[in-house]
């Protein structure tokens, strides 16, 4: 019987690539995920032509696996394009190197784009959705979601465990100080403790500056079995583990708000991997909205369950502190284009390469990146190493 | 089969005045949602039955709302004395008075019809 531990290092990244990150008004979402594809693509010297696999997710396009091949001008072997929210992207190593590892094809290009800042017609949508896909036991409340139910989950987290706003604050001025060393990020101003506690509150007890950017943008990672990998230009990124949980697709059926699938995600990964926390030297987290980090970071057993305010507390997963966190920027400072997961990926493979210039963590071998989706709902976690920890 | 289904059920239910939830004839535990398998066990032997009405809140937030678009209220989630939980409102209080663990009792709000809200559930302070 096949182990899971097979796929250990059984396939790598080779290419990763970023477009329209930011604004790109005038741009469609297949535009710029075409894009991003193309600077993937390049990445690791290949073109459109070498793919044969192909994986994607959109909140919008029904299709959306056809549309994006279409789009790129590609017939591809294999086609995944599972949507479990921002997390999806992570998600996608699995099916990605299943097939790898299967033969049912030998290029698998992931790819996003999302003109969800510039692009018209957000309000509009928003209706449709709602009617297409109805939260009937929530809805009639009128929660401002996504960020009232993640309110409700740093709210019980205050209650049980004495996390502060400022807690909170901890993580939304480490995330800007990681942008401020990243010039692709999209807001670098300077932002202290202070201004995040005198941010407009918009669902207690987050405020404006606890929540993620909204912007456009578009990411890709080229997979490839590992021996290819080799033989390409970059210096191969490989999987080394992926883990997957969800719970609930509302926030009203989460067990525990301060306990999220990523005590379960966490732990099927590093088991895969062979690793545990300890071993990991750069971490890229989902975070949607400040308490995300607090909660990742404790469910994935970097500190212990109520402790993860007064962990990030003094700037520890700032630059500078002893564990860095979203080197990026994060969705909350360098760019959110409606679902994150896919940016997690292209920095820690950056980080990993030693391609991240200012922000660099020197010796980096080993990358967590963890995707959250819906609403703490989906989580997937990933544990990436250079050749050196095969 | 029933001739509808269960969230259509519960609605008229409540259209009827009746706050009812489901309990599993398996394993005896109460379900909120309505649904058609009991998510906690897999048995399809979910029945109607009136609740109690009390539950206490198990988190809260406060929509921050500008005066002239209605102002501030309350979304919270309260753990019904049955012991499943749900999404709901508690009113007569300051939404900013809304407190995790305070006892809160349910009742049904009719909505207004000419904006399609159908009745829902909301707690006061017990």
């Amino acid at each position: 019987m096949p182990n899971t531990k097979d796929l250990r290092g059984s396939v790598a990244i080779a290419g990763v690539g970023l477009a329209g990150c930011g604004e790109a008004p005038g741009w469609t979402e297949n535009e710029i995920m075409a894009a991003a594809a193309k600077n993937a693509l390049a990445d690791a010297g290949l073109t459109t032509r070498d793919v044969d696999g192909l994986v994607c997710a959109s909140v919008n396009a029904f299709l959306t696996g056809l549309s994006v091949a279409e789009q790129l001008g590609i017939h591809p072997k294999f086609t995944d394009s599972t949507c479990v929210g921002g997390s999806s992207f992570v998600g996608h190593l699995l099916p990605a190197a299943m097939a790898l590892n299967y033969g049912l094809c030998d290029v698998v290009l992931v790819t996003y784009g999302s003109n969800q800042r510039t692009g018209v017609g957000r309000a509009e949508g928003g209706k449709f959705k709602a009617m297409l896909d109805p939260q009937a036991f929530e809805a009639p409340y009128k929660p401002f979601n996504p960020m009232s139910s993640y309110a409700l989950s740093a709210a019980r987290h205050m209650h049980e465990y004495g996390t502060t706003r400022t807690h909170l604050a901890e993580v939304a001025v480490a995330a800007r100080k990681w942008a401020q060393l990243n010039p692709e990020a999209f807001t670098r101003e300077p932002l202290s403790i202070e201004d995040v506690l005198k941010a407009r509150l918009v669902s207690d007890p987050l405020s404006v500056r606890d929540a993620c950017l909204v912007t456009d943008g578009g990411g890709a990672y080229v997979l490839v079995r590992a021996d290819r990998a080799k033989t390409l230009k970059k210096k191969p990124v490989y999987m080394l583990g992926c883990g997957t949980a969800h719970w609930h697709r509302q926030i009203s059926s989460m067990p525990d708000l301060t306990v999220t699938a990523a005590s379960e995600s966490g732990p099927r990964a590093f088991e895969m991997a062979g690793l545990k926390p300890s071993d990991v030297d750069v971490l890229e987290l989902y975070d949607a909205f400040t308490i995300n980090t607090i909660l990742f970071l404790e469910d994935l057993g970097f500190c212990k369950k109520g402790e993860g305010g007064a962990f990030v507390s003094g700037g520890r997963i700032a630059p500078g502190g002893s564990l860095p966190v979203n080197t990026n920027g994060g969705g909350l400072s360098c760019v959110h284009p409606g679902m994150y997961g896919m940016f997690l990926i292209v920095e820690a493979v950056r980080q990993l390469r030693g391609e991240a210039g200012e922000r660099q963590i020197d010796n980096a071998e080993v990358a967590l990146a963890h995707g959250n989706g819906g609403v703490l709902s989906s989580q997937i976690t990933a544990l990436l190493g250079t050749e050196a920890t095969l | 089969m029933s001739t509808t289904g269960p969230e259509h059920d519960y609605k008229q239910k409540l259209a009827a005045g009746r706050f009812e939830i489901q309990i599993c004839g398996a394993c005896g535990k109460h379900v909120f949602y309505p649904r058609v398998i009991c998510p906690h066990c897999g048995a399809d032997k979910l029945d109607w039955v009136a609740a109690v009405g009390a539950g206490v809140v198990y988190s809260s937030t406060v929509v921050r709302r500008k005066p002239e678009a209605g102002g501030d209220y309350n979304v919270a989630l309260v753990d019904l004395a049955e012991g499943p939980r749900m999404m709901s409102r508690v009113v007569g209080i300051e939404p900013t008075g809304v407190k995790i663990g305070m006892k809160v009792k349910a009742r049904i709000a009719q909505g207004d019809p000419a904006k399609g809200e159908a009745p829902i559930v909301e707690f006061t302070p017990d």
